[in-house]
């Protein structure tokens, strides 16, 4: 590896550059993460300010104007089978579909990330005992492990939200475990050692900022499975109960919808489908801006 | 005043006399494979009954292939591996007993190899430096001080280099932050692991020549880990050479190159390229791979590649013992009635040459 | 070859560069090799030798195109027995390496695929290159792994590049690189990375693969020692130019150049106890500017104003030595011992 670098005679570099600030330089020009951003953060902007957006109300329905059809004047995105305002509905559900698609991997990312750090970095019977505990949660399908505890929890938000949590604690514990055993073998952790620092330091001075970027980015690629793990959550009537307004439930009621009015129906997929995927692009781009050594 | 403090290493405890480090019968074995689901493990005996001393201001080389336990020693000697049996006694104090592990830090650091994974690519090399004092309790301001007088030190500009991160250095320069963070918590011992061994000639000569500036500058005692045998034959006062985790013969660097007794170090010898371009090495001197420490062959364990063996040689196990003053081999040859035919006999020189 | 009085035969030139310059571009520019001038005849060893930076693992690469193509950028003219490097097209490039011209690696445990037995390996580039069946071609590999004298070669056929030492690597890799029977090989530090007793066989046996084939052959190293070893002539190299070349026993004992000299003076020699080593001040030249002059000049101790401005050429001082620097028809430098 060092001859390769070496091999360009680097003897003193005219901008003087940290880690994190190659990374900022590169994430900025890269054009297809600005645009997923921009997107995502308008979609989210949306959805915390929707009550200050002149929408509709979005529980208000009628029986009249049930499935009308996108770009009937007044509702620009049609209106759904009690003949809510699809658009509003849409903005106000994207505040708990996200909730529910970013809560989960940001609780996983630091109970899994710490406890695959320690199993790591402590490795022996401490690590076999976490990795193999996570090995248990992790043998089962993710999609099954999620209607199981949620069933068994019960309906309800904060009954997905918790069940989601335990169902992505495993493969982020796994990424962390793995990467920051790759680290601990390196000679700058030995010379750490070799000076007498608690384990604790060495974890936050050394480990840490080595280890940290490879799970984030392991950690927003799963953002958008559990947004639809979520949704699915919804879908089977395990998560958001009617009428409150969320992607998978609006799926779920739009079913029957299908022949009637199908654009109007597909709608909330498509939101699902447009985070996914931003968030999928958005996880790209990181990697690449993090892979780059120095 | 805590820099001051931080930079004086400790007082010598047992004079001028007493060996600075003395290993006793030191062994480590690694076991191969999961402990849990064990059949038939493989052993790995890295290091096997090791004993040796270091004299005070000295320069030891220890040389010697991969598998032969050196790096090993290296991490045994400063603390971060355990041994299986056996003691390291520092100035005197036995260690892990009257000298704890956090004492003895302080007391023997380690130059690492360069390499990328030498330094974190992610803290500036001031923040590298100065991580060993802050951890052993000096304040931030004096951690940077330390941190600062060291990069001078070795020859680094404190201004321009302070707050560069590694992969904005050459590899000369990555090593002087390798020797800089060694000296920050001002030990007497240092163990320079192939610390010379992936740098350019003409590096590696600016290098060892700061090595021994710094030396007589702090009073320091060198532990010289390497392959290269020219570079041992100009750096070291004695020389230990090491063959599957054992030590097979020790001197001064005078009796080992022109007075060699043990075959492994006359091979070793021989083994080096012949910079005449008009006499040129006609065939190696032995032939294989250097074995793996995982079933060392009985007896003497060089004796499969050795030009001299014998059946003693595969039964029997040589002990080191000295031939003259400060001159100990491993062999059967150089001690008389062993049960081997040339008992007693220095080594001929082999001519290797075209 | 050479004969005793030091003429060249006519034989085949098989490796001619001329004027070779290669630039990287991307995050940061690089120019790494500023007007190379090489030749290598049949039967030939030359050694390119240098320190990290000044080229020489580049010119191996841009010999078999090797090098990313997107991000460099190649000017100047390579051939390799006859055929114009630079200008050939995906097919011929494929039949060039291998039969043609092939390369060993310094880490062969990178160079290997480690799920593929080396048997296979060897078989597989028989069989894209000759189309024989896969029979014979396992024949073939049996043949050499003997030739590099691998021990019982018939069941390491079927070892997996982990389960060997690595001088038994080397050794296969050796043996993959040169089972098309290639006139030239390039060999790029293929013996930095082994211990010090396997290093001397890899250098004896390449040496007698090299006379038993008759190839060409460009070894590059930065050990001058073991450039002796193996090597008819040499050419050091600094800053992606050639600074000296010349056969290998004149440039070790009377080198022209002044970097040739500060390297084999810095080297520890036998018998050198304590004291201080000679070094070369300063550290070799950032690549990321075209430099005017002489690369060296800033480092050198004889030094004239002259040296920093033009294009310093090659003097030729005699058949077989030449030197980049234009002191050099003033006086030649004694080797300081």
């Amino acid at each position: 590896m060092s001859a390769v670098s070496t091999e360009f005679g680097i003897a003193a570099p005219a901008i003087r550059a940290g880690y994190w600030s190659g990374v900022r330089r590169r994430l900025a020009r890269d054009r297809v993460s600005i645009v997923c951003a921009a997107i995502l953060l308008a979609i989210v902007l949306a959805a915390i300010f929707a009550p200050y957006l002149g929408l509709a109300d979005p529980y208000l329905g009628s029986m009249i104007r049930r499935l009308k059809p996108i770009g009937t004047p007044g509702y620009p995105l049609g209106t759904d089978e009690l003949g809510r305002d699809m658009l509003s509905r849409l903005i106000y559900g994207g505040r708990l579909s996200l909730l529910i698609g970013l809560t989960p991997v940001a609780l996983a990312f630091v109970i899994g990330g710490m406890l695959g750090i320690l199993a790591g970095y402590v490795g022996g019977l401490v690590n076999q005992c976490i990795m193999r505990t996570a090995d248990i949660f992790y043998a089962f399908p993710s999609v099954l492990l999620a209607i199981a505890i949620s069933g068994a929890l019960g309906a309800g938000i904060v009954n997905s939200l918790l069940s989601l949590t335990i169902v992505f604690i495993p493969p982020i514990l796994r990424i962390a475990e793995s990467v920051t055993t790759s680290v601990r073998t390196l000679d700058f952790v030995d010379a750490a050692r070799s000076s007498g620092a608690s384990a604790f330091t060495i974890i936050r001075v050394h480990i840490l900022g080595n280890v940290l970027g490879p799970i984030f980015v392991y950690a927003t690629s799963l953002i958008s499975v559990c947004m639809i793990l979520g949704a699915g959550l919804s879908f089977l009537g395990l998560g958001t109960k009617p009428p409150e307004p969320e992607w998978g439930l609006m799926l779920n009621t739009l079913r029957t919808a299908i022949y009637i009015n199908p654009g109007v129906a597909a709608l909330p997929g498509a939101m699902i489908f447009i985070v996914s995927i931003a968030f999928n692009l958005l996880s790209d781009g990181l990697r690449s801006a993090l892979d780059v050594r120095g | 005043m805590f820099a001051a403090e931080f930079l004086e290493p400790a007082e010598d405890v047992g004079g001028p006399a007493q060996p600075l480090l003395e290993a006793r019968r030191l062994t480590k074995h690694f076991i191969r494979g999961s402990r849990l689901f064990a059949g038939k493990r493989a052993v790995v005996r890295a290091v096997d009954d090791v004993s040796f001393s270091i004299v005070k201001g000295e320069v030891l080389s220890v040389v010697g292939e991969s598998g032969c336990g050196k790096s090993t020693l290296a991490r045994l000697l400063i603390g971060l591996i355990e041994p299986n049996r056996g003691e390291i006694i520092f100035d005197g104090e036995l260690v892990r007993e009257a000298l704890t592990l956090r004492v003895l830090r302080r007391r023997v650091q380690m130059v690492f190899q360069d390499s990328y994974a030498s330094l974190n690519p992610r803290i500036t090399i001031e923040e590298t430096i100065a991580f060993g004092p802050k951890v052993n309790g000096a304040g931030n301001a004096t951690a940077c001080k330390i941190a600062r007088d060291l990069l001078a030190k070795v020859g680094l500009e404190p201004n321009d280099f302070a707050g560069r991160y590694p992969h904005e250095l050459s590899g000369g320069q990555r090593q002087r932050v390798n020797i800089a963070r060694a000296l920050a918590l001002a030990p007497r011992l240092v163990i320079l692991d192939e610390a010379v061994s992936a740098l350019d000639k003409s590096v590696e000569a600016q290098v060892l020549n700061l090595l021994a500036d710094l030396r007589e500058q702090l009073g320091l005692t060198y532990l010289f880990i390497s392959h290269d045998l020219d570079v041992v034959s100009f750096f070291s006062d004695r020389v230990m050479v090491m063959y599957l985790g054992e030590i097979v013969e020790i001197g001064t660097a005078y009796a080992l190159f022109q007075e060699t007794r043990h075959p492994y170090t006359q091979a070793l010898l021989a083994a080096m390229p012949s910079s005449d371009p008009e006499r040129r090495t006609a065939k190696p001197p032995i032939t294989g791979d250097p074995p793996s420490p995982i079933a060392p062959p009985s007896g003497c364990r060089f004796h499969p590649r050795c030009a001299y063996a014998e059946a003693v040689c595969s039964v029997k196990a040589p002990q080191l013992g000295p031939i003259a003053a400060g001159h100990a081999v491993a062999c059967h040859m150089a001690q008389a009635g062993s049960g081997h035919s040339r008992a007693g006999q220095p080594l001929q020189r082999q001519s290797l040459n075209a | 070859m050479l004969d005793a009085a030091g003429a060249k035969d006519a034989v085949t030139v098989l490796v001619d560069v001329r004027d070779l310059y290669v630039r990287f571009t991307g995050e940061r520019t690089v120019y790494a090799l500023n007007g190379v001038n090489l030749s290598v005849a049949q039967g030939e060893v030359l050694g390119l030798i240098g320190e990290s930076g000044s080229g020489k693992s580049v010119t191996l690469r841009a010999l078999m195109r090797l090098l990313p193509e997107h991000k460099s950028q190649l000017k100047g003219s390579i051939a390799v027995a006859g055929r114009n490097v630079l200008a050939l097209g995906p097919k011929a490039l494929r039949e060039l390496r291998g039969p043609v011209v092939s390369m060993v690696f310094q880490e062969p445990m990178l160079a290997l695929d480690p799920v593929y037995t080396i048997g296979q390996q060897i078989a597989e580039t028989v069989v894209a290159h000759e189309g024989i069946s896969h029979w014979a071609a396992r024949k073939r590999a049996v043949e050499m792994l003997e030739h590099v004298r691998i021990p019982s070669a018939r069941q390491r056929l079927d070892a997996y590049p982990h389960e060997l030492s690595g001088g038994m690597r080397q050794r296969a890799m050796i043996a993959l690189a040169l089972c098309c029977r290639p006139k030239v090989l390039l060999a790029d530090e293929p013996t930095t990375a082994l211990d010090a007793t396997v290093q001397i066989q890899i250098l004896v046996l390449l040496r007698e693969l090299q006379r038993e084939l008759g190839m060409a052959v460009i070894f590059v190293t930065h050990n001058i020692a073991a450039a002796a070893e193996i090597c008819d002539r040499v050419s050091v190299m600094y800053a992606g130019r050639i600074v000296e070349t010349g056969e290998v026993s004149q440039i070790v004992k009377t080198p022209l150049h002044p970097y040739t000299g500060g390297l084999l003076a810095c080297s520890v020699h036998k018998g050198h106890r304590k004291g201080r080593l000679q070094s070369i001040p300063g550290s070799p030249p950032r690549l990321d500017q075209i430099i005017q002059g002489c690369a060296f000049a800033p480092r050198c101790s004889h030094a004239k104003p002259a040296c920093r401005s033009g294009e310093i050429p090659m003097v030729q001082l005699s058949d077989w030595q030449a030197a980049r620097c234009i002191l050099v028809s003033e006086r030649t430098l004694p080797r300081t011992h």
